[in-house]
């Protein structure tokens, strides 16, 4: 187990430097010139020159990314240069570590950014996925015991329906017709879980119905097919022949071996969303990570989108490891060894 | 078929037929009602896709002529119910400048078909070749296409595209000299397509992974055949079931990509229509005329639907005992 996590955690690190280098490659070392999305409209070529000296644009690719490396770890000051910090320290931005970057465009650090943004995400992933959970494995369940009868086409048909529309077709209705047009419930607009937590959930309920309709639909998919499974076992018709109540079989016995599939699935989806759900944020306006990334490719903000991509990726990356080492707790039969 | 196979087997006197695989995959397709309307439905869909360009060449229809005598009133939207619907405009018309929707959904058609289209295949192609030989080689090829594949897969792809859309089309647009909606066209293809092999590669391997001790492989090796030959002439025909529900299902995801990156107002632009661009614009008048992103939103949703069942009915068919989740 120890060696295990010594050895995943390793390849984690791993995975994520190869993944920040390929993105940073990807971006700065295009044959596009970076400075010039810094630029503006009333560009001249000082001001160009200007920018990519204090952006540090004019170096090598891999001197940026060893700065970007080291900015993570120890934080990085804006321009980096020794002369001005030592002339006029108030023009100087400490980005503390880890720093993720500035936006010349927005004239900020990413971290303050990202700090903004970061409730916002978090509050709609994990609302909406209470939701699908809920939702996805309760439909599952009760479509996989009715298996053939009409709960269990009902459910399966709604599945199909709610996995094949598009999530922001569906949030611009809910949008225009039960916030705009009906007013059933607010035009969502972010505030804060501790100010106001009913506030918070009332104004969130469209976002969350929103992003949780795809997912409801793959889970009540997923359980149902892996239920079906499971009921059919051996073991079940024991635990029914001992004549243990029904509810207890269906969730410790049944349920209990279908959970493995589940867990995965839902770790990894969760971990995707942590680093925002863009679709559902840009059509309802939240500003969370997922509206900032789409607004810095508006923008042509190329740190800010590059930022985006690596926390993204590190979400995915650490949610996957999490969810291998959840198999040991949740699996009996899996063993977590170094291969 | 089926019929006469159970009927004769009741009566205990016939000997009881073989059936091919594909018989048997034919056999439990017609009987899946849902599957075959579904079916229809999708290739009523691609025959419109298809013939789209000749309805605006032959006038059938008109996605690009404005009506401005349609519009009208405080900001420029469509006269009448629900978005101008009339014989003439089955779905309404644009506000602003009254192009006909529904010409403009069919022509949409065409360019979303042909992106979806060809992002599956490549993605599939590329899952298929990578699959095939990280099932077969085996040691470090396997090590490291398993590897490669896991970084690929730790990529955000719907982040990832809207991201590259950035440098990429302003790159496919400087290199070849196109204009806009090709070289946009092309990104899709190519990025979306990208992101698409590597869930197949590893459902590919997994297959070939049993495949390959088989006796027919060792049979064909036993006689000389070469690593290629093994590769397309030996596994490939054992890998066109998968092959077949793989695409199938992409398909779906791809069309509603490529309409959620349009909305997004990176994808496909204006004029050219694409569920995307259509979206896009509709976007903007959402709250005062929303039969404008309803007809071409159901339409979408229909599409994504024909497909997602058809994908869902040839898996059943041709291999009941896939993960159906």
């Amino acid at each position: 187990m120890f060696y295990y996590l010594v050895r995943r955690l390793a390849s984690v690190v791993v995975m994520l430097v190869l993944i920040t280098g390929t993105t940073f490659a990807l971006f700065f070392a295009s044959p596009l010139d970076p400075a010039k999305y810094t630029c503006g409209r009333n560009c001249t070529p000082s001001i160009l020159e200007g920018n990519r000296k204090a952006l540090g644009y004019d170096q090598p690719v891999y001197v940026q990314y060893g700065k970007f490396l080291s900015g993570l770890v120890v934080g990085r000051d804006y321009p980096d240069n020794a002369q001005l910090r030592a002339d006029h320290p108030e023009q100087i931005v400490h980005c503390p570590a880890p720093c993720l970057g500035y936006s010349p465009s927005q004239s900020r650090t990413i971290n303050s950014m990202v700090g903004e943004a970061w409730p916002v995400s978090i509050s709609i992933a994990l609302g909406a996925f209470v939701m699908w959970m809920i939702v996805g494995v309760g439909g599952g369940i009760i479509a996989a015991l009715n298996r053939g009868k009409w709960p269990d086409r009902i459910i399966v048909g709604l599945a199909l329906i709610g996995f094949s529309l598009p999530t922001f077709f569906i949030g611009l209705v809910l949008l225009t017709f039960v916030a705009i047009k009906w007013g059933a419930l607010p035009i969502p607009r972010y505030m804060p879980f501790t100010e106001n937590p009913f506030e918070w959930a009332h104004n969130l309920v469209l976002p969350w119905i929103t992003l949780a309709c795809i997912f409801a639909a793959s889970y009540v998919r997923l359980t149902r097919a892996y239920m079906i499974e499971t009921m059919s076992e051996d073991y079940i018709r024991t635990a029914l022949a001992k004549g243990l109540g029904k509810w207890r079989i269906i969730l410790r016995h049944g349920l209990r071996a279908a959970l493995t599939p589940i867990v995965t699935a839902a770790g990894l989806d969760l971990g995707g969303l942590l680093g925002g759900a863009i679709i559902t944020e840009s059509v309802f306006s939240l500003h969370g990570l997922g509206w900032t990334a789409v607004s810095s490719v508006t923008n042509m903000d190329l740190p800010v989108i590059v930022a985006m991509v690596m926390i993204v990726s590190a979400f995915i990356v650490l949610a996957n490891l999490l969810v291998d080492i959840a198999y040991g707790f949740i699996d009996p039969r899996v063993q977590l060894v170094a291969s | 078929m089926a019929e006469t196979t159970t009927g004769a087997a009741r009566d205990g006197a016939v000997a009881i037929k073989g059936r091919t695989p594909w018989q048997i995959t034919k056999g439990r397709l017609t009987r899946d009602k849902i599957t075959m309307v579904a079916l229809g439905v999708a290739v009523f869909f691609a025959l419109i896709a298809a013939i789209a360009p000749l309805l605006t060449a032959w006038k059938i229809i008109d996605p690009y002529s404005t009506h401005p005598e349609l519009v009208g009133g405080l900001g420029s939207l469509p006269l009448g119910n629900f978005g101008g619907v009339s014989w003439s405009h089955l779905m309404g018309v644009e506000p602003g400048i009254g192009r006909d929707i529904f010409s403009r959904v069919i022509s949409g058609l065409t360019t979303s078909l042909t992106v979806a289209v060809s992002a599956a295949l490549f993605s599939v192609a590329l899952g298929t070749v990578v699959g095939i030989i990280a099932g077969t080689a085996g040691g470090w090829v396997d090590w490291l296409l398993s590897r490669i594949t896991e970084f690929v897969l730790s990529f955000p792809q719907t982040l990832m595209l809207i991201a590259l859309s950035t440098i990429v089309i302003d790159l496919v647009k400087t290199a070849l000299g196109v204009s806009r909606t090709p070289a946009s066209m092309l990104f899709m293809i190519l990025v979306m397509g990208f992101f698409g092999w590597p869930n197949f590669a590893r459902i590919i391997r997994g297959q070939v992974l049993s495949l390959r001790e088989r006796e027919f492989v060792e049979a064909a090796r036993s006689l000389g055949a070469g690593r290629w030959r093994i590769y397309f002439k030996e596994l490939l025909p054992h890998l066109w079931a998968p092959i077949l529900v793989y695409g199938t299902l992409i398909m779906p995801q791809n069309i509603a990509t490529e309409a959620a990156l349009g909305f997004l107002g990176v994808g496909i632009q204006a004029p050219t229509p694409s569920f995307g661009s259509i979206l896009n614009d509709s976007v903007h008048y959402a709250s005062v005329d929303p039969a404008y992103f309803i007809f071409p939103g159901v339409t979408l949703f229909l599409v994504v639907l024909s497909f997602n069942l058809l994908g869902d009915g040839l898996r059943d068919a041709l291999d009941p005992k896939a993960d159906r989740q």
